[in-house]
């Protein structure tokens, strides 16, 4: 299959997708030192995915993308989280850990950002994707003869000579995809992939988006792709959540955040990426910086930054809340005045 | 012509391999206020060719002059100044400014080194001026790196280097570690300090919408070969050689309805 995923019609009716993992106000507090006090890093995020939908989960570091990602999958021990988050009618907070470790890799996968240091390199290609399944006592010959249906799927060269090849022997973009199959090979029905191609080359980036795209199309998996490059997000995902300062302030269609983005930060963020099929004229920068997470400003974290703020968004912190088919959190949508 | 690169060639040591061969005769030019721009993907040699300028390594093959000084070759007071004029920026804003000097030593550190300014007094003008023009607050000085963002550490590295009047700022990655919305800014001071200044700019990025923004002349690299360079005009409008225009081709564009078109347009090629 060589497409890539058709836009959503914006006129269209959305098709209505069953939910397959809903996020209900969840924090993510990380301790600070040895001292006992800690810090809020997510703030309260309330989102949904839904079967086979590619979501993409904008941000700037420090914004909680990852963490709210990894929080999914409980992976920071140390982090102490709250809030729901609902997989298929289980609360995966309130799993065990040996529960929870039975639904990673099974129901819900990970890829991270650097292939070379994720794999082992003393350790072959074939065994290392096998692992997954022996994990879950699958057979050795079975397991092997999964991981190579897998490396074929994602377009690995003679995949059956290379089971027996180390890492070393990959180049990045085949290490990318052999980090995918390890990934997959459970047949999970959510993949969280945490920023998988801001290593890569432009050229290998652009592959490794290809076969995600065939990926979950074909076996109908769901994506939440964390990144915070703009350009990824429009060629791949299907909904784009931004966030800033441990909250989602704009969760939308791709095709409207993009054609008519509502928050102020989203509207910056989109006119502050160079873009290598427009005219050139002096690029728009959003004044300041991201505040660091033990000194958010009052209100509306992003106020000190906003052009367009008023006197109410020092004071209050905006509610993300409807508006059309996206949501938005910013005191622009109910008036100056009110 | 301010410098010219001329058919340099390097390799590194690899042992127990035989010396891997990074550069290949590489010819380029860069003249005054100019902005040229070194694209290519990792392993370009694009890095090295920036460390060559510098005078950090030396090529064993070809000539680097700058202003009538052997750069290869420069002892006394020709390499001395050739350090003054020849200034850097690094990609890391955290590991490349000491955390243990105030920005006031930082900034001012150069003119130390070069005695440009007789007194401290003098000195300190000097930084404040700097300050104010890569927008950073005069009252911060006494301050340390620490308490300040990724993109206000890089004015800081930026007002350091530009500090002695360079002639050539070589710029290896300098937003790459810089969140998107504050890239932007440091492009524009980039390109302000350029026309201000009439500062020649070598910009090594990976980043080709970034470089076009940025740079009048551009040269593609592959395999530490230059396969293509020219105008920007030539190199983004018509490309002539099939590396290039693979490499603009992979762009992503933040447009869903135009990086959608593209990717699809590009998948269809590939598969013919």
């Amino acid at each position: 299959m060589k497409t890539v995923h058709p836009l959503p019609d914006e006129a269209s009716v959305v098709p209505v997708r069953q939910p397959l993992i809903t996020v209900e106000k969840l924090t993510v507090d990380m301790p600070l030192g040895r001292s006992g006090s800690s810090v809020r890093i997510v703030d309260g995020v309330d989102f949904t995915i839904g079967v086979g939908e590619r979501v993409a989960l904008v941000g700037e570091s420090g914004s909680g993308k990852s963490l709210t990602a990894r929080a999914l999958m409980r992976l920071d021990r140390l982090a102490k989280l709250s809030g729901r988050v609902d997989f298929d009618g289980t609360d995966l907070l309130k799993l065990s850990d040996r529960d929870m470790g039975k639904l990673r890799g099974s129901s819900i996968a990970m890829v991270f950002q650097d292939p070379m240091s994720f794999l082992d390199p003393l350790m072959t290609i074939g065994d290392q994707v096998a692992e997954t399944l022996r994990i879950r006592g699958i057979g050795k010959a079975e397991a092997r003869k999964r991981a190579l249906a897998v490396l074929d799927e994602l377009g690995v060269d003679r995949a059956a000579e290379r089971l027996d090849a180390y890492p070393h022997e990959f180049s990045g973009g085949m290490r990318q995809r052999v980090v995918l199959a390890m990934a997959l090979v459970g047949e999970p029905r959510l993949l969280i992939a945490d920023e998988p191609t801001t290593a890569l080359d432009v050229r290998v980036q652009d592959q490794v988006l290809d076969l995600l795209d065939d990926v979950s199309t074909r076996r109908g998996l769901a994506v939440l792709f964390i990144t915070h490059d703009l350009g990824v997000v429009a060629g791949f995902a299907e909904r784009v959540m931004v966030m800033y300062s441990g909250r989602i302030v704009e969760d939308g269609e791709v095709a409207s955040v993009f054609a008519k983005p509502s928050h102020p930060y989203t509207q910056g963020l989109i006119k502050a990426v160079p873009r290598i099929d427009q005219d050139l004229n002096t690029l728009y920068a959003i004044p300041g910086a991201p505040p660091p997470p033990l000194a958010r400003p009052s209100g509306c974290p992003f106020h000190p930054r906003c052009d367009q703020r008023f006197d109410r968004c020092g004071v209050d912190l905006p509610a993300l809340q409807p508006v059309g088919m996206s949501r938005v959190a910013c005191h622009l949508l109910d008036g100056k005045g009110a | 012509m301010l410098m010219s690169i001329d058919s340099i060639s390097k390799s590194y040591n690899a042992f127990p391999n035989p010396p891997a061969k990074v550069l290949h005769d590489v010819t380029l030019n860069v003249d005054t206020g100019e902005a040229i721009g070194l694209v290519g993907e990792s392993g370009s040699g694009k890095s090295t060719i920036a460390k060559c300028m510098l005078a950090l390594i030396k090529p064993e093959e070809g000539r680097i002059t700058y202003d009538g000084i052997d750069v290869i070759h420069a002892k006394g007071d020709d390499l001395r100044r050739f350090r003054r004029e020849v200034q850097m920026v690094f990609q890391d804003p955290y590991g490349s400014l000491n955390p243990r000097m105030t920005v006031e030593e930082l900034i001012g550190e150069g003119l130390l080194i070069h005695k440009l300014e007789p007194t401290a007094a003098a000195r300190r003008a000097r930084v404040a001026e700097m300050m104010e023009m890569v927008g950073l607050n005069p009252n911060d000085m006494d301050r340390y790196t620490r308490s300040f963002s990724g993109g206000q550490r890089q004015r800081i590295a930026i007002a350091r280097a530009l500090v002695i009047r360079p002639r050539i700022l070589v710029c290896d990655e300098p937003v790459a570690a810089l969140d998107v919305s504050v890239q932007a800014q440091v492009i524009n001071l980039l390109q302000d300090m350029q026309k201000k200044l009439n500062l020649a700019i070598v910009f090594v990025a990976h980043d080709l919408a970034v470089v076009r923004h940025l740079c009048e002349k551009i040269v593609v690299l592959h395999k530490g070969k230059v396969v293509e360079q020219g105008s920007r005009d030539e190199i983004f409008g018509a490309p002539k050689m099939p590396y290039t225009q693979s490499l603009l081709a992979a762009v992503p564009v933040p447009d869903p309805v135009v990086g959608r078109a593209r990717r699809a347009a590009r998948r269809l090629e590939t598969a013919n």
